[in-house]
C-alpha cells in the first residue's frame, strides 16, 4: 500500500549552542547569530516517515514547514535524505502566532493538501519546548493523536501501532488511520544525506528562491517538475485572518527579561589533599554529610 | 474585569496515588485561589477512585470532581480530553493547572485548542497580576502570570490570556512546592456520570501493552546530588560520580547535554527541561552551567563545583569552587570521606 505521508518540521535557531554574542546588550536574542536548524526531534520524525516509504513502496513524503521563506532549506535537507517534496507555509500575517495560531494556520494548509494517511511531526521544538503544536493540530482537524512515539511498528489495514515513550515506562498504541504521531527524541537517529538525491536535488527550489537563479538556472528548474518547492500563503489556505499571527493568539507576551543569577562569595578550595581533606572534614562537622 | 469563577487542578495518579506534580499544583493552586478570593477544585479521570479525594482535600481543596469509568483508565487523549472540554464549558474555570507530563502535555494542547483558550508550557512561576494592552489600552485586572523560560533558557518571558478561559498553564513535577495546608480540611465531592462527558467514538485508541515502572531514581527528594555534564565524557565516566554519590548516600544527576549524549538516563536530568532539585548538597562536576541547568538546582543549600575550567559560570552560584580534573578531585573526596566519617 502506498502512503500519503507529511512530515511536520521546523526550522529553528540552534538553541543549544547559544554563545555570548547571542544576546544582545539590552538582554533581547541576537537572532543573526544563531544558526538556523533542522529542528532535531522533526528529523527523527522524518526517519519515522522514511522507514514507512522504505516498507511501503511508492509513498510519497511531503514535508510541511511554517516559517520565513528560507526554510526551504530544510525542505532540501529533508529531500536529500529521501522525502519527496515539501511545502513552505510563508506569509507575513502569520508571524508573532502562539502554539494555538501556529497549529491552525498549518491544519489549514493540511486541509488545502488534503489526501494524506498519516502526520508525523518531532515532539516539541527546541527553541519553544512546548509540545504542543502536534496536539492543537490532531484537534484541529478532528484526528486522533499519539505523542512521545519511540517507534513505529506498524501500519496497516488502516492502523498505525505505536510504541510510546513515557516517563516512567512504554506503551504500545493502536490508533486508526489518519492520524497525528509526535516523534521523541529516543526514536532512532535519522539517515544521512544521500549523495545522489544531493546531486539530483540542489536546484530544488521555492519559487521565491527561483526568482534569484540565473536564467540558464531557472530554465534547468522549470524543465524539472521535482525541483519546484511549493511556497503557500494564508489566503491559499484560507485561512481566517482573525485566527492567525499575533491577532489569532490567546497567549501574549507580558514581559521577557533575560536570565541573571546572583552571583555568591564563592570559596576556591586548591585541589590538593590537605584543602580537600579539610572540605570533607567541614561538611561532616555541619551535618551536610555523614 | 473581575472574573469571580474558580480555580482547576487536573489531578493524575497511578496505582491509586495522586502524583506529585498534582499535589504540588493544587498547594500553588490554593495560594492563588486565595489571592482572587475563589474555590480550589480538582478533577481526577479514571478508575477505582474511591477515597482518592481524601489525599487531595488536605491541599486545601474545595471541590473534588470524580469522573469514574473503567475505560478511562489508563490515560488516553480523546476521552480525557472530552471529559475536561465538557466539563469546562458547564463550570468554566478561570484557571487550569496541570502537570507538565507525559499526560499533560498531551491532553492540555487538545483541550486548549478546542476552548480556544491559550495554554503555556512548563511554566516556571506563577503569580496573579494586572497587564495593560499596549495597543489598545485596555487594562485587565488579576491575570494569571504565566512565567516561564525560552529559547534554551535564555530568557525567562512572563505571558498572560487576556481574553480567554481558562487560563491554561503546565508545570513540570518539583518546580513548586508540596504543602499541606490543613489534614482535617474537608470539600465536597461532585460525582459525574461519564457517560454525559465522554462518547463512545471517542475511544479510539487503543492501548495493547503497558509497561510502567516505578521510577527507580529518586533525585528530587534526595539530600545530596553529585550531577556529572557533558564533560564527564561517557557512560564509563559517570560511573566515579556513581561511587560518590553511593558513598555519601546521594543520587546522581546530570545535565541535558549530558542525558542527550546518552551518558546517563533522562530521569537524572536536572534543570529546565528536567526535575528542578534543592537537596542539601549538590556538587557539580564537569558542568560548566548553562542557564538552563542552573535555573534548576540554584536553591541547593550547598553547591560545590570542581571543573578544569576556572571561570565555568557555575562557579559564580557556587559556594566551593575546585578547579581540578574531575577524575582527579572525586577519588580522593570519597577517600576523605571514608576515613573521617565514623
Amino acid at each position: 500500500m502506498s502512503l500519503n505521508i507529511i512530515v511536520l518540521a521546523k526550522q529553528v535557531p540552534d538553541t543549544r549552542n547559544v554563545g555570548k554574542d547571542a544576546m544582545k546588550e539590552d538582554g533581547t536574542i541576537n537572532r543573526a547569530a544563531l544558526p538556523a536548524i533542522f529542528n532535531p526531534e522533526d528529523l527523527n520524525a522524518l526517519e519515522q516517515a522514511l522507514r514507512l516509504k522504505d516498507a511501503n513502496p511508492g509513498s510519497t513524503i511531503t514535508l510541511l514547514t511554517m516559517g520565513l521563506p528560507r526554510a526551504s532549506e530544510i525542505i532540501r535537507e529533508a529531500i536529500y535524505r529521501g522525502a519527496d517534496t515539501g511545502i513552505v507555509l510563508t506569509d507575513r500575517t502569520l508571524g508573532g502566532a502562539d502554539t494555538l495560531a501556529t497549529s491552525y494556520s498549518l491544519a489549514q494548509a493540511v486541509k488545502k493538501f488534503g489526501n494524506y494517511d498519516i502526520i508525523l511531526g518531532g515532539r516539541q521544538a527546541i527553541d519553544g519546548d512546548t509540545a504542543q503544536v502536534g496536539p492543537q493540530i490532531a484537534e484541529k482537524l478532528g484526528l486522533p493523536q499519539v505523542t512521545y512515539a519511540e517507534e513505529i511498528l506498524d501500519l496497516k489495514d488502516g492502523k498505525v501501532t505505536v510504541k510510546r515513550r513515557l516517563e516512567s515506562g512504554v506503551e504500545t498504541v493502536v490508533a486508526p488511520l489518519p492520524c497525528v504521531v509526535t516523534v521523541n527524541g529516543s526514536a532512532a537517529e535519522c539517515r544521512p544525506r544521500n549523495a545522489r538525491r544531493i546531486q539530483k536535488y540542489k536546484y530544488a527550489v521555492s519559487p521565491s528562491e527561483k526568482e534569484k537563479l540565473s536564467d540558464d538556472l531557472k530554465a534547468v528548474v522549470e524543465k524539472r517538475p521535482y525541483l519546484n518547492l511549493q511556497e503557500w500563503s494564508a489566503a491559499y489556505v484560507d485561512a481566517d485572518p482573525q485566527q492567525i499571527g499575533l491577532a489569532g493568539s490567546p497567549t501574549k507576551v507580558k514581559a521577557i527579561e533575560n536570565v541573571v543569577f546572583t552571583a555568591k562569595e564563592s570559596r576556591t578550595i586548591e585541589n590538593n589533599d590537605t584543602e580537600l581533606e579539610d572540605l570533607v572534614k567541614e561538611l561532616i562537622a555541619n551535618h551536610t554529610i555523614g | 474585569m473581575t472574573d469571580n469563577n474558580n480555580l482547576i487542578v487536573y489531578c493524575e495518579y497511578e496505582d491509586g496515588k495522586v502524583a506529585d506534580v498534582s499535589l504540588e499544583l493544587l498547594t500553588k493552586g490554593r495560594v492563588l485561589a486565595d489571592r482572587l478570593g475563589v474555590k480550589l477544585e480538582a478533577v481526577v479521570i479514571g478508575d477505582k477512585l474511591d477515597n482518592i479525594e481524601e489525599q487531595i482535600f488536605p491541599y486545601g481543596t474545595d471541590v473534588v470532581y470524580k469522573v469514574e469509568d473503567k475505560r478511562l483508565y489508563p490515560y488516553t487523549s480523546n476521552p480525557h480530553a472530552a471529559v475536561l472540554i465538557n466539563l469546562f464549558k458547564e463550570i468554566k474555570p478561570q484557571i487550569c493547572l496541570m502537570g507538565a507530563t507525559c499526560i499533560g502535555r498531551d491532553l492540555g494542547p487538545r483541550v486548549s485548542s478546542c476552548l480556544h483558550s491559550g495554554l503555556t508550557a512548563d511554566c516556571t512561576a506563577l503569580e496573579i497580576g494586572d497587564h495593560k494592552d499596549p495597543k489598545t489600552g485596555k487594562e485587565y485586572t488579576d491575570l494569571l502570570y504565566q512565567i516561564r523560560p525560552a529559547f534554551g533558557g535564555n530568557i525567562v518571558a512572563t505571558i498572560v490570556n487576556p481574553d480567554c478561559r481558562p487560563q491554561m498553564a503546565t508545570v513540570r513535577e518539583g518546580v513548586m512546592k508540596k504543602e499541606i495546608k490543613d489534614p482535617a480540611y474537608k470539600g465536597e465531592v461532585v460525582a459525574l456520570d461519564a457517560g454525559k462527558y465522554v462518547k463512545p467514538e471517542d475511544f479510539v485508541v487503543e492501548i495493547i501493552d503497558r509497561h510502567i515502572e516505578k521510577s527507580k531514581v529518586n533525585i528530587k527528594n534526595s539530600p545530596i546530588i553529585v550531577a556529572g555534564g557533558y564533560g564527564m565524557g561517557s557512560k564509563e565516566g559517570f560511573d566515579l560520580l556513581f561511587d560518590l554519590a553511593n558513598t555519601l548516600g546521594g543520587e546522581v544527576g546530570a545535565s541535558r547535554a549530558a542525558v542527550d549524549a546518552g551518558f546517563v538516563e533522562h530521569d537524572r536530568q536536572i534543570g529546565q527541561t528536567g526535575v528542578t532539585v534543592r537537596p542539601k548538597l549538590y556538587i557539580a562536576c564537569g558542568i560548566s552551567g548553562q542557564i538552563q541547568h542552573i535555573a534548576g538546582m540554584q536553591e541547593s543549600s550547598i553547591i560545590i563545583s570542581i571543573n578544569n575550567d576556572p571561570n565555568a559560570p557555575i562557579n559564580t552560584i557556587a559556594d566551593y569552587v575546585i578547579t581540578g580534573n574531575v577524575e582527579d578531585v572525586v577519588p580522593k573526596l570519597i577517600k576523605y570521606y571514608k576515613k573521617n566519617s565514623k
